[in-house]
């Protein structure tokens, strides 16, 4: 479903050049628990950037469902973004002064789609906050704003959920509940999700993992064809 | 996304920055009332001063002596002024349909003086049909009958003020009022005999006191001209309603010089168009003036609003980010804080009208020093204000608009 090949993307930092990705090819398929490790400055954040359409590579190839999305217009990727990915970030970046309800309800007005309080109300059952939907992110829990980013990716129900270390900012037990979550979300409702990490422990709900370093891939414990037949044999 | 989503986020916006909104909307406030009450007091000067100058009859032609004859005051100007009563006699002799009634004056300062009251007043020597000529109604008694004229009577109609202050509460018909000239060297009584009905505007005729010329004329023998001619400072032309001004003007003036034996007029002629016309250029500059002092306040509002955006876009980068992320596009993002601008500045230009309007309808009618203000609300100076408030909100939305689009949505998203 994702296929990047030979994806390279540099930044240049004064009189340096950064090659953040150099060289990356990477197949995922629907379904897929990916965790992609690396210390901070591998280019794994930058290959998820590219990924969810927040970035462009400067070379190489992006298929996103067989179709080359490198060429597409900003308004295109913005529109693609919106349907195709959803995000969760460590600080859970959620928007003050709003509800759980209408955090969640925010990508659905982009698209322009009615009945976007039901639609949200179930993300928010799905996370297990059905008693959190009218609560602002100051009256909940660091776990509990988390799980209203993750019903705010799922609510348009996206072709894959990335997530960039989504337990950062939580202790190991709350931690623990965000990462059963999303292990859920593969298991009982097929969703493809990628995640950033750097921690081991994390990286060990997924089904497969990615190792990068110096914007290389280094080590990729296997690619399975379909999630059903990765999820019976590959939990540590 | 809907124009109610985009109406709602900015509405939130506002709403969630309540004290910054409110300085935001004070500035485009004050701008847009300042432009509709200023615009009010000048209108309502311009129309003060046409209802001054039209509250001195209709249809009428002002003749007095020219600047060389008007620059000695009181008794000095009499003597130098070349016009007579019988000049007026002649203009109303000459058989012009276009000429209505012809009445002479002269005005002078006088103490009024009633028992222990006194009051300043001047006084009009004039003949009986002066108040046909300058539209004056009689409230009590009668205004001076031709048979004064003739008799030369010491008789005396009184402006409303006059009335009210020499006889307060009693009926001023047939007492005496003594009259004081040349800074109180000569005092004459005279009877009253009518109360002018109070005349609208800042007209002068309620502070004015109305005697018969003939009367005095026989008391000061230096009225007369060595030829025998009564002196005037002024004779009225009433034009028959229709008549062309302009001609009759020209027919007077050429009565006049020929009378004089003139070739370059000893007068001034002027028409009630041509005041009019001349007080209105003067206080179209005053609402000009007045207007461009409210659209500067309104510019600066309008740059308040810019810079509130401004402000308001860097504080927002990580919202933004997160917009961006959940699938804004750039059009998105610039059209909320186009519509949150635009909806600060409608909001605010609706209060300024209100503001506005309530201003100019308290001022109306107030006295300030010793002017009472007149306001007259103009329809397009509102549509004007609202129009720039509006057009101005819109332009301080786009350039923070753009700003916001070109936040990049990751380095957004870092900025927490």
């Amino acid at each position: 479903m994702i296929r990047l090949e030979g994806v390279r993307k540099t930044f240049t930092a004064g009189d340096t050049q950064i090659h953040a990705l150099d060289g990356v090819s990477l197949e995922i398929e629907r379904g897929e628990f990916v965790a992609i490790m690396g210390q901070s400055g591998s280019g794994k954040s930058t290959m998820m950037n590219i990924i969810g359409l927040l970035d462009r590579p400067d070379d190489g190839a992006y298929l996103l469902s067989g179709q080359d999305v490198a060429g597409l217009s900003e308004h295109a990727r913005a529109r693609l973004r919106g349907t195709a990915f959803g995000f969760v970030f460590q600080s859970y970046s959620l928007l003050p002064r709003m509800s759980a309800l209408e955090q969640v309800e925010l990508p659905l007005i982009y698209q322009g789609v009615r009945d976007r309080r039901r639609r949200a109300a179930e993300a928010l059952v799905r996370v297990g906050l059905a008693d959190r939907i009218g609560h602002r992110p100051t009256q909940l829990s660091g776990g509990e704003q988390q799980r209203v980013a993750i019903a705010r990716s799922l609510v348009v129900d996206p072709l894959v959920v990335l997530a960039d270390e989504p337990t950062g900012a939580l202790d190991t037990a709350t931690g623990h509940e965000v990462m059963t979550l999303l292990s859920d979300l593969v298991d009982q409702h097929g969703m493809t999700i990628i995640l950033v990490t750097h921690e081991p422990e994390v990286a060990a709900f997924a089904q497969r993992t990615v190792r990068m370093r110096d914007g290389k891939i280094v080590e990729d414990t296997g690619h399975q064809p379909t999630a059903n037949e990765a999820n019976a044999g590959s939990s540590p | 996304m809907s124009v109610f989503d985009s109406l709602r986020i900015a509405v939130r916006a506002i709403v969630a920055n309540r004290l910054r909104s409110l300085l935001t909307l004070l500035g485009l406030v004050i701008g847009v009332s300042s432009v509709i009450a200023l615009i009010a007091v000048g209108q309502g000067t311009q129309k003060g001063v046409s209802d001054q100058i039209r509250g001195l009859g209709t249809d009428l032609i002002f003749i007095e002596p020219s600047a060389a004859a008007t620059t000695q005051q009181g008794a000095g100007a009499l003597t130098t002024t070349t016009l007579t009563q019988a000049d007026a006699l002649a203009i109303a002799a000459n058989g012009n349909p276009a000429i209505q009634a012809v009445s002479a004056h002269i005005t002078g300062e006088t103490q009024a003086i009633a028992g222990a009251n006194n009051v300043g007043a001047e006084s009009v020597f004039t003949s009986s049909n002066y108040a046909e000529v300058r539209d004056l109604e009689i409230a009590l008694g009668s205004f001076i009958a031709p048979s004064h004229d003739d008799a030369g009577s010491l008789v005396a109609v009184l402006g409303s003020r006059v009335a009210e202050t020499l006889y307060p509460g009693i009926d001023p018909i047939g007492q005496e009022i003594r009259l004081s000239f040349l800074a109180g060297r000569v005092v004459f009584a005279f009877t009253v005999i009518g109360v002018v009905r109070e005349v609208g505007g800042a007209a002068d005729a309620n502070d004015q006191v109305f005697v018969p010329i003939t009367g005095l004329a026989n008391r000061f023998r230096f009225l007369y001209t060595p030829t025998g001619d009564l002196r005037v400072t002024q004779i009225d032309v009433q034009t028959t309603p229709g008549a062309d001004t302009e001609e009759v003007k020209q027919q007077v003036s050429d009565l006049l010089l020929f009378r004089h034996n003139r070739s370059d007029p000893d007068f001034t002629i002027e028409s009630q168009d041509d005041l009019l016309d001349a007080a209105s250029e003067v206080a179209n500059t005053l609402s000009i003036l007045l207007g461009v002092i409210g659209g500067i306040s309104l510019l600066v509002g309008g740059i308040g609003v810019m810079n509130i955006m401004l402000v308001s876009v860097t504080e927002r980068t990580r919202e933004i980010g997160i917009r961006r992320a959940v699938g804004a596009t750039a059009g998105d993002i610039v059209n909320q804080f186009v519509t949150e601008a635009l909806a600060l500045s409608v909001l605010g230009g609706i209060i300024g009208i209100v503001i506005g309007v309530v201003a100019s309808l308290l001022v109306d009618g107030q006295t300030v020093g010793d002017q009472e203000m007149t306001t007259v609300i103009q329809a397009w100076s509102i549509a004007a204000a609202f129009g720039v408030s509006a057009g101005v909100g819109l332009i301080s939305g786009i350039y923070p608009a753009w700003r916001a689009t070109v936040v990049d949505p990751i380095a957004a998203l870092r900025n927490e």
